[in-house]
C-alpha cells in the first residue's frame, strides 16, 4: 500500500464534495443526476449522513432548497449535472438572488480538457451564472475545491446571503487530493461584510424616533434572513416605542399580525392604512428593505415629508431608489439590538396618541373588505377558511405567483417569522409547489401548505411526484379561478379587457391529476364545501391537490396603479369602471 | 431636488451626469474582469474608459481604473455595487479626492508627405510627443497625458494625416504619499 492511503485527507474531489457538505452540516440536499455528476452520485450512494431528494426538474431542486433554506435559516443545497442541468437551475438561482436566500449549488461540468469544446452538454456555466449569484467558482484544480467549496457556504450564509455556484468538471471529480476541513483562510481577504452599525448613526437615528410625531417602522425580508433574534428584538423595539410596523411582502412574520400596532402588508397591493402610514409619516425607520417599486410606487411622491432611517447590511441598497437621511449599514439584528440599548437608556416612549387617532380613521375604511357571496367561493374567503382552519398549528405556507399570492399576503396572518415562503423579486411562478417541498423535507411534521395559482401550478406541477416518493404531505391549495387572473386583472385595467392569452384553456382535471400522481385529490366548488374539504386536507397525512373552484373575475384591492403614490390608492369600494379607468390611464407602459 | 423619478417614468427626469474615475483593487482570478464588465453592462452604467492590469504579483492584486458618466446618485450606486463583489478589496473615487493624477498614453499614426510632416512633427514636439516609428511617408506619435490633452492631439492631428489612433484608457493614482 501507498503512503497515500493512510491520508485520511487524501480523496476524490467526489468525496470532497459530500465530505464538505457533512462539514457543514447539510442533511438534505435536493438534485438531479446526469453525466458529469455521476462521480458525485456514487459517493452520495454509500453513505448516509446526507440524503439526497430526487426532484423531477432541476428548478423544482432550486426552489425545494430555497423553500429549505428559508424555513430553517439555513443554506439550501443543490446538484445538479451540466449543460441543461445548469440553464435550468437559472431561474431558482436569480430568484435567491433578488429574495436573499443562502443556497449553495454544486454543478457538474464537462472535464476540464473539454472545456470550450463545445462538448456534450457543456455550458459556460460560470458565464451564465454570473449575474445570477453572488459569487462562483470554476474549481480547475482537486486541490483548490475544499478551500471553494467551504468558502461557498461561508459567502452564501453570510452577509447578505445568496446563491452561489461551484463547478466542477469530471477529471476533478474523479482526481485525488488533500481535504481540510473548513477554516478562516478560505475565504477571500476581500470579502468582509459589516455587520456592526456606526454608533454615532444609531444615535442620531434614537434622537430622530423619539421626537417623531408620525413615525413608522417599515420592515422586510432583511428583519427574516438575520434570524430569529432580529424579530424578537424588531418586536421588543415596537413595545418600547408604541410605533406602528407595516412590513413589505418578503418580511411577513416578523412583527406578529395579530399585533396592536401592525398596519399590514404596504406596498402595491398592500393595506390603505399602510401605505398612508408611509406618505404621511414624519420619521421612518426601514429595517432590512430596500425601497422597491413595488414599494414605493412614484418615487418622487414617496413620503415626501419623513426624515429617513435605513438599516440594512448592504450598502448598495442604500440610497438606490430613496435618499435616506441617516443609513447605517450592518446585520438588523444588530443593529436592532443596539439601537434599542440606545433608545431605552436615552429615550422615552413619544407621545403620537393623535398619529395613532388619524391611523384609526384610515384603518376605518377597511381597505380589504370585500362582498360576501353565498354562490361562489371568494378568493378572500378561501384563504381567510383556510386561516383559520390552521390557526394555532404548526403551519408554513408558500405561494406561487399572482393574485392568489396576494390574496394569501393580505387575508393570512403570519405570527412568526420562517413561516412564510414566497417569491418576490422575481415573481416566479412555479415557486410555490417546489418551494413546499423543501420545507416539508425540513419540517417533517408541521402542515406545508402552497397557496397556488390554477396557472402557476402547472409550471411545476411534476414535482407533486416527488413528493409521493419520498412520503411528503404538501397540500397544494389551488384557488382556480381559471385565468391568470393578475394578468387577466391588468388587461382589464390597462388594457381595455382585451383578455389576450390569460384564460386557462383546457385546464387539467385536478382531481384526477392528483390520482394520476398517487396523491390525493379533493375539490370544493360552492362556499359550503369549503370547511369540510380544508378540514380532509389538512387531516390526510399525504400530499395533497386541493382544486378550489373561485370566482373567476374578482380583482385584487387596494391597489397602487403604477406610477402613483402612496396616497392615490385604489380602494375596492371605489373601484367602479370610471374610476378605475382613470386611475390606471397613466400607467399603462410601466411594471 | 435630487431624487429620480423611477423606473416607472419614461422620461427619466434630467439630472447632470457627472463624469468620475473609480479605482478599483481586486483579486486577480478568473472571470474577475467579467464581473466587472457585467456589472455595468447589466446595469445600464456607462464605461468611458478601462484599464485593467496586475499591479503586484505576489498577492495576484490587480488594479481596474473606470471612467463612468452617472447622476451622482448612479455613481454612488456603482461605488456600492463593486464593493460588495466578493474579490473586490477596494473602491476609491478617485475624482472626489480630488488630489490624483490621470494619464493615458496613445500611439497616433500619421501618413503625409511634405508640410503635414512638418507641421506635424512641429506640434508633436509641442506636445511632446514621441516619434516611435517613421517611415519616409508615415509616423507613429507616442503621447501621454490626461486624456482632455490626447484628445486635442488627436484633432490637430486629423487635417495633418490621421491614420489611426490605439489609446490605453486612463490609468489614475493619488498624489502624496497615501496609497489607496
Ligand atoms: C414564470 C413566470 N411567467 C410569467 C409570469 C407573469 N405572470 C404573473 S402573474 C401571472 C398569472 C398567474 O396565474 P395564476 O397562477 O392562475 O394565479 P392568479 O393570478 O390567477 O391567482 C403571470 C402569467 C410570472 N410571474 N412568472
Ligand atoms: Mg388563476
Amino acid at each position: 500500500m501507498s503512503d497515500k492511503s493512510h491520508d485520511p485527507n487524501k480523496m476524490t474531489g467526489a468525496a470532497m464534495i459530500v465530505r464538505a457538505l457533512i462539514d457543514h452540516g447539510v442533511q438534505h440536499i435536493f438534485g438531479y443526476p446526469g453525466g458529469a455528476v455521476l462521480p458525485i452520485y456514487d459517493e452520495i450512494f454509500q453513505q448516509d449522513k446526507v440524503e439526497h431528494i430526487l426532484v423531477r426538474h432541476e428548478q423544482g431542486a432550486g426552489h425545494a432548497a430555497e423553500g429549505y433554506a428559508r424555513s430553517t435559516g439555513k443554506p439550501g443545497v443543490v446538484l445538479v449535472t451540466s449543460g441543461p442541468g445548469a440553464t435550468n437551475m437559472v431561474t431558482p438561482l436569480t430568484d435567491a438572488l433578488m429574495d436573499s436566500i443562502p443556497l449553495v449549488c454544486i454543478t457538474g461540468q464537462v472535464p476540464t480538457h473539454l472545456i470550450g469544446n463545445d462538448a456534450f452538454q457543456e455550458c459556460d456555466t460560470v458565464g451564465i451564472t454570473r449575474p445570477c449569484t453572488k459569487h462562483n467558482w470554476l474549481v480547475r484544480d482537486v486541490n483548490d475545491l475544499a478551500k471553494v467549496l467551504h468558502e461557498a457556504f461561508y459567502v452564501a450564509s453570510t452577509g447578505r446571503p445568496g446563491p452561489v455556484v461551484v463547478d466542477v468538471p469530471k477529471d476533478v471529480q474523479f482526481a485525488v487530493g488533500t481535504y481540510h476541513p473548513p477554516r478562516k483562510s478560505d475565504v477571500h481577504l476581500s470579502y468582509a461584510p459589516r455587520v456592526k452599525g456606526d454608533a454615532g448613526q444609531i444615535r442620531k437615528a434614537v434622537a430622530l424616533l423619539a421626537s417623531a410625531k408620525r413615525p413608522v417602522i417599515y420592515s422586510g425580508g432583511g428583519v427574516i434572513n438575520s434570524g430569529p433574534e432580529a424579530a424578537k428584538l424588531l418586536r421588543e423595539l415596537v413595545e418600547v416605542t408604541g410605533f406602528p410596523i407595516t412590513s413589505t411582502l418578503m418580511g411577513l412574520g416578523a412583527y406578529p399580525a395579530s399585533g396592536p400596532n401592525w398596519l399590514g402588508m404596504l406596498g402595491m397591493h398592500g393595506t390603505y392604512e399602510a401605505n398612508m402610514a408611509m406618505h404621511d409619516c414624519d420619521a421612518m425607520l426601514c429595517v432590512g428593505a430596500r425601497f422597491d417599486d413595488r414599494i414605493t410606487g412614484r418615487t418622487d411622491a414617496f413620503s415626501p415629508n419623513s426624515k429617513k432611517i435605513h438599516i440594512d447590511i448592504d450598502p448598495s441598497s442604500i440610497n438606490k431608489n430613496i435618499r435616506v437621511d441617516i443609513p447605517i449599514i450592518g446585520d438588523c439584528g444588530n443593529v436592532l439590538g443596539d439601537l434599542l440599548q440606545v433608545f431605552k437608556a436615552e429615550a422615552k416612549k413619544p407621545d403620537i396618541r393623535p398619529w395613532w387617532q388619524e391611523i384609526a380613521k384610515w384603518r376605518a375604511r377597511n381597505s380589504l373588505s370585500y362582498k360576501k357571496n353565498n354562490d361562489v367561493i371568494l378568493p378572500q374567503f378561501a384563504i381567510q377558511k383556510l386561516f383559520e382552519a390552521t390557526r394555532g398549528r404548526d403551519t408554513y405556507i408558500t405561494t406561487e405567483v399572482g393574485q392568489h399570492q396576494m390574496w394569501a399576503a393580505q387575508f393570512f396572518g403570519f405570527e412568526e417569522p420562517h413561516r412564510w415562503m414566497t417569491s418576490g423579486g422575481l415573481g416566479t411562478m412555479g415557486y410555490g409547489l417546489p418551494a413546499a417541498l423543501g420545507v416539508q423535507v425540513a419540517h417533517p411534521d408541521s402542515l406545508v401548505i402552497d397557496i397556488a395559482g390554477d396557472a402557476s401550478v402547472q409550471m411545476t406541477m411534476q414535482e407533486m411526484s416527488t413528493a409521493v416518493q419520498y412520503e411528503l404531505p404538501i397540500k397544494i391549495f389551488i384557488l382556480n379561478n381559471q385565468y391568470m387572473g393578475m394578468v387577466r386583472q391588468w388587461q382589464q385595467l390597462l388594457h381595455g379587457n382585451r383578455l389576450s392569452h390569460s384564460y386557462s384553456e383546457a385546464l387539467p382535471d385536478f382531481v384526477k391529476l392528483a390520482d394520476a400522481f398517487g396523491c390525493v385529490g379533493l375539490q370544493a366548488i360552492k362556499p359550503g364545501d369549503l370547511e369540510g374539504a380544508i378540514k380532509e386536507m389538512i387531516s390526510v397525512k399525504r400530499p395533497v391537490l386541493f382544486d378550489c373552484r373561485v370566482a373567476a373575475l374578482e380583482n385584487c384591492f387596494p391597489m397602487i396603479p403604477s406610477g402613483k403614490a402612496h396616497n392615490e390608492m385604489l380602494l375596492p369600494a371605489e373601484a367602479n369602471d370610471e374610476a378605475t379607468a382613470a386611475a390606471f390611464a397613466a400607467g399603462k407602459a410601466l411594471v | 431636488m435630487n431624487q429620480p423619478a423611477s423606473a416607472y417614468f419614461m422620461e427619466e427626469r434630467r439630472v447632470p451626469t457627472e463624469a468620475h474615475t473609480l479605482s478599483v483593487l481586486v483579486q486577480n482570478e478568473p472571470g474577475v474582469l467579467a464581473r466587472v464588465i457585467g456589472l455595468f453592462s447589466g446595469r445600464g452604467y456607462n464605461i468611458e474608459s478601462l484599464t485593467v492590469s496586475e499591479t503586484e504579483n505576489q498577492k495576484h492584486v490587480s488594479r481596474i481604473t473606470i471612467v463612468t458618466t452617472g447622476t451622482p446618485m448612479v455613481i454612488e450606486q456603482i461605488k456600492h455595487q463593486l464593493d460588495r463583489m466578493v474579490p473586490v478589496y477596494r473602491v476609491v473615487d478617485m475624482t472626489l479626492s480630488g488630489r490624483s493624477i490621470e494619464r493615458e498614453l496613445a500611439m497616433v499614426k500619421l501618413r503625409g508627405t511634405g508640410e503635414h510632416r512638418v507641421e506635424a512633427l512641429r506640434l508633436a514636439e509641442a506636445f511632446r510627443a514621441r516619434v516611435i516609428d517613421a517611415t519616409t511617408e508615415s509616423f507613429v506619435f507616442e503621447i501621454t497625458g490626461n486624456s482632455a490633452k490626447i484628445n486635442q492631439f488627436i484633432d490637430l492631428m486629423r487635417p495633418l494625416g490621421l491614420v489611426e489612433v490605439s489609446r490605453t484608457g486612463v490609468a489614475a493614482i493619488g498624489r502624496g504619499a497615501e496609497g489607496m
